[in-house]
């Protein structure tokens, strides 16, 4: 009875107890709680606009996370989604401004470059993994910088003179679209979202359905058994890491063909890679979860933004309160934990 | 009656099963009491329980007539409650001192005193006639010396009364006797021994009176002198045992595995398989009778692609595979029931179904254009696990939540369905019971009356005598002996194990 309620009921209560300990810190600060809430309620449900800006959030959010938790069912770290994602960005960026083309091939043709750019960053820690044991931690951390770096200079000096941003992308390769925008009031919601679910699906039908899926969990949970078995290690591990960078690719994909339109130079990371970790660890590394860890991580995001605007809370005291929250629901296990022991407590 | 050790009514419950119901274990001081009960008998729970690891939910513990509450192992420290474990708990780079004092090293001012461990382990070593240097390193000596070195651990800390878990699942027949031995010069000494195991032998040679489990339940406790190993299999398994299993003479027909000349390195880089030729024909069974660590391992992996050879051949039915990739090599007919079933023989994680078809999963009707299908899979898991009487809740149950013995069957179904010309058999029933042990052999002997070529690997000379119909003894790599089981003797053998007598078999053995 437990067992079968915790899948529910702790994400909830660990939310609930995140809500709790963001109001006490407002409440030390000398700000109502109350109102901070209902402006992050209403952030995200409040009209159309908010919640077209929630979903377009969320959408990056899916498949970093499908990246992160495509990995790690197979065994891999997969920290280097943030990269991934920049370089997958700037090639669905590439292909949107350098092809004229009709918008049936441009689009999914930057959508799938995008991926490709991802997946070949994943290869080389996957590669370097396969062939030399060298952690893939390490290598996709530094690979990382290198994304940022190597991506920040293609825009300035390769793609335009100096400039710190691309041109926009052709008509033709853009996932925004007039009717989702018209239908949220003038928000940037695009076609990304449905980009997401599929890869949401791709990624149960390939673990749970294919010979392949069979092999990476097979590999990720015993190596041994795995070659005992006849099945080609390496060439799963690095598999593995390129289908999760494809998904990291598609993220970046979605920032550059359907939010943004263009590239531009950033100072820092997005952290959209890094959050897709607390978003795996969150939804249980299964793609129905993360979709639903997505949603509530996104949401939380987009909906924080309403709070300096109706409150007189500043904006630092509200990303410690999402901070917050992120860190008790992603938590869970040590909550798990505690309800364990007074479970036991109770018993005795 | 003095009783050192006092279990009164014993219940166990885990969610969902009773591991173990209403069991009384008394132990008489001076005494070695056996602790006889197949796999998931409840054995290793009722000592969790001694030691201090489970809370029992109903019963008593006396220790010296003295109720005692043992909440946790440093309780049952402090009661003299030692444990040898078996899989010994030590740091290979340290010496036999260090180990020793591990956890409990008498310092002074932060400084180890390390010269006066070294006077205490040497003099307990003397006095319990343990020859153990405690100054050698630990990966430097025998499994054996290794186990006396657990044992004084365990002495070292002032115990009275010493837990042996399977001792003599690691040891050569030679190093089996010393340990008998002693044994026997602990209980002189006035130490109590509980010994889990469920080779009989062992406790009809060694022990005061024995106490059977069976399924969670205290069957009784009998005295070993009124007994005999019958009549405990028996009270064990809760039936009749068959201890010789019968079988006709071997036919054997062409030859289906040959091994030529080959040398293969271990992981360390070391040469462990040197010039090794053997063959095997179809219908019948060679036994590979050796020492652990005399490159049996090795030659396994050879043969089964998971590990390169350097020179020399191997062929099945006439072709050469040697370094092929596994799967090449499963599929021209070889089947591997792995030494370590938990690192090579199964995904503990996978359901029991799906470690079935581990090896075939790609192949037609279990996939199809890379897409399995999983009620073709159960299916077939389905069918093995009834027919090698697998005990799962169902077939979707993850490995690792059966016990060893059905885990092995398992195993031993997926590589015995596959129907392969050739089946190495690596320590198949290594840590299994009577029952289960029966069983596999009486699958291997069927492998080869159906005409199969079967290669058993074993460092149970039992086993090795009992089912082989030729027997080839290993030493450092090398073939030095092949003999006819029943020809020759378990001294004999014993000693072409240690190297001390070689026979000459030539390049090539004949069948």
């Amino acid at each position: 009875m437990v067992k079968k309620m915790s899948g529910l009921f702790i994400p909830i209560l660990s939310v609930v107890l995140g809500l709790l300990a963001g109001a006490i810190i407002m409440l030390v600060s000398g700000y109502n709680p109350v109102d901070a809430y209902i402006a992050l309620f209403f952030g995200v449900f409040g009209d159309s606009y908010f919640l077209g800006e929630a979903i377009r959030t969320v959408t990056p959010y899916i498949l970093a996370g499908l990246a992160v938790a495509f990995a790690f069912r197979t065994g891999l770290f997969n920290i280097g989604v943030e990269g991934q994602l920049l370089v997958g960005w700037l090639a669905a960026v590439w292909v949107g401004i350098t092809f004229e083309l009709p918008m049936l091939i441009h689009l999914p043709l930057a959508i799938l470059v995008g991926g490709l750019a991802g997946a070949l960053w994943a290869f080389i820690p996957g590669l370097l993994k396969a062939k030399f044991r060298v952690h893939e931690v390490i290598v996709s951390i530094m690979l990382n910088y290198t994304a940022l770096h190597v991506t920040n200079y293609i825009i300035s000096y390769v793609l335009t003179d100096k400039l710190d941003k691309t041109n926009n992308i052709f008509e033709t390769a853009t996932l925004r679209s007039p009717f989702l925008s018209g239908l949220t009031d003038g928000s940037r919601l695009h076609w990304g979202i449905i980009v997401a679910m599929i890869c949401a699906i791709i990624m149960w039908f390939i673990l749970e359905k294919t010979t392949t899926g069979f092999e990476l969990k097979a590999v990720g949970f015993n190596q041994h058994a795995s070659e005992y078995a006849g099945m080609n290690v390496n060439r799963n591990i690095i598999m593995s890491m390129v289908i999760s960078g494809a998904f990291a690719g598609f993220a970046g994909a979605m920032e550059g063909l359907g939010t943004f339109g263009y590239a531009s130079i950033k100072g820092g990371f997005t952290g959209i890679g890094f959050d897709g970790i607390a978003v795996a660890l969150l939804g249980g590394n299964t793609a129905i979860g993360v979709v639903l860890a997505a949603f509530l991580f996104g949401g939380l995001k987009a909906g924080a933004l309403n709070i300096p605007v109706e409150t007189p809370i500043p904006n630092e005291i509200v990303d410690i309160v999402i901070a917050l929250i992120i860190f008790f629901v992603a938590s869970s296990y040590f909550i798990r934990w505690i309800l364990n022991r007074i479970n036991k407590k109770g018993v005795k | 009656m003095e009783y050192v050790i006092e279990m009164l009514n014993i219940r166990k419950e885990f969610p969902g099963i009773v591991a173990n119901d209403n069991v009384t274990l008394q132990v008489k001081k001076g005494e070695i009491h056996a602790l006889l009960g197949e796999n998931g008998a409840g054995k290793t729970t009722l000592m969790n329980v001694l030691f201090g690891l489970y809370q029992p939910e109903k019963g008593e513990i006396r220790v010296n007539g003295e109720p005692v509450k043992i909440t946790n192992p440093n309780i049952a420290n402090d009661l003299g409650i030692g444990m040898v474990h078996q899989h010994f708990m030590l740091v290979d780079p340290f010496t036999v001192t260090e180990n020793i004092i591990l956890g409990k090293e008498p310092s002074k001012a932060g400084k180890i005193n390390l010269k006066d461990a070294s006077k205490k382990v040497r003099e307990l070593s003397e006095r319990y006639h343990l020859s153990v240097d405690p100054d050698a390193k630990i990966k430097d000596i025998s499994v054996g010396m290794q186990q006396r070195v657990e044992i004084l651990k365990t002495l070292y800390r002032g115990a009275e009364i010493l837990i042996f878990d399977e001792p003599t699942a690691v040891l050569t027949p030679q190093e089996i006797k010393e340990l008998m031995i002693i044994m026997k010069s602990l209980v002189n000494e006035g130490k109590s021994i509980i010994l889990i195991t469920h080779k009989l032998k062992e406790i009809m040679e060694v022990c005061d009176r024995v106490t059977v489990m069976r399924k969670g339940v205290g069957i009784g406790t009998v005295n070993v002198s009124e007994s005999d190993p019958n009549s405990l299999a028996s009270l064990m398994v809760g039936r009749d045992v068959v201890f010789k299993t019968e079988k006709k003479e071997a036919a054997p027909a062409d030859v289906v595995l040959d091994i030529n000349g080959i040398s293969v390195k271990d992981a360390r880089g070391i040469q462990a398989v040197n010039q090794l030729s053997l063959s095997v024909r179809a219908g019948e069974i060679v036994g590979i009778a050796g020492i652990d660590g005399n490159g049996q391992t090795e030659l396994v992996e050879a043969i089964t692609g998971l590990r390169k050879t350097i020179s020399g051949s191997i062929k099945i039915n006439g072709k050469e595979i040697q370094n092929l990739k596994p799967r090449k090599i499963s599929e021209s007919g070889v089947g591997h029931i792995p030494e370590d079933r938990h690192k090579h023989g199964l995904v503990l994680d996978y359901s029991i179904g799906e470690n079935i078809v581990l090896q075939t999963y790609y192949q037609k009707p279990l996939s199809k254009s890379g897409v399995l299908n999983y009620s073709k899979i159960f299916d077939q898991a389905r069918n093995i696990i009834a027919e090698y009487d697998v005990r799962t809740p169902s077939e979707y149950t993850p490995a690792r939540a059966l016990s060893g013995g059905n885990q092995q069957k398992a195993i031993i179904g997926r590589e015995v369905n596959r129907n392969p010309d050739l089946l190495i058999a690596a320590q198949p029933t290594r840590g299994l019971d009577v029952g289960a042990i029966e069983f596999i052999h009486k699958r291997l002997i069927e492998q080869r009356d159906n005409g199969k070529a079967v290669l058993l690997i074993s460092f149970e000379l039992d086993e090795i005598l009992n089912v082989s119909d030729r027997v080839a003894v290993i030493y450092e790599g090398e073939i030095v002996a092949i003999v006819n089981p029943r020809e020759t003797t378990e001294q004999e053998l014993g000693l072409m194990m240690a190297g001390s007598k070689r026979m000459e078999v030539g390049g090539k053995s004949r069948g």
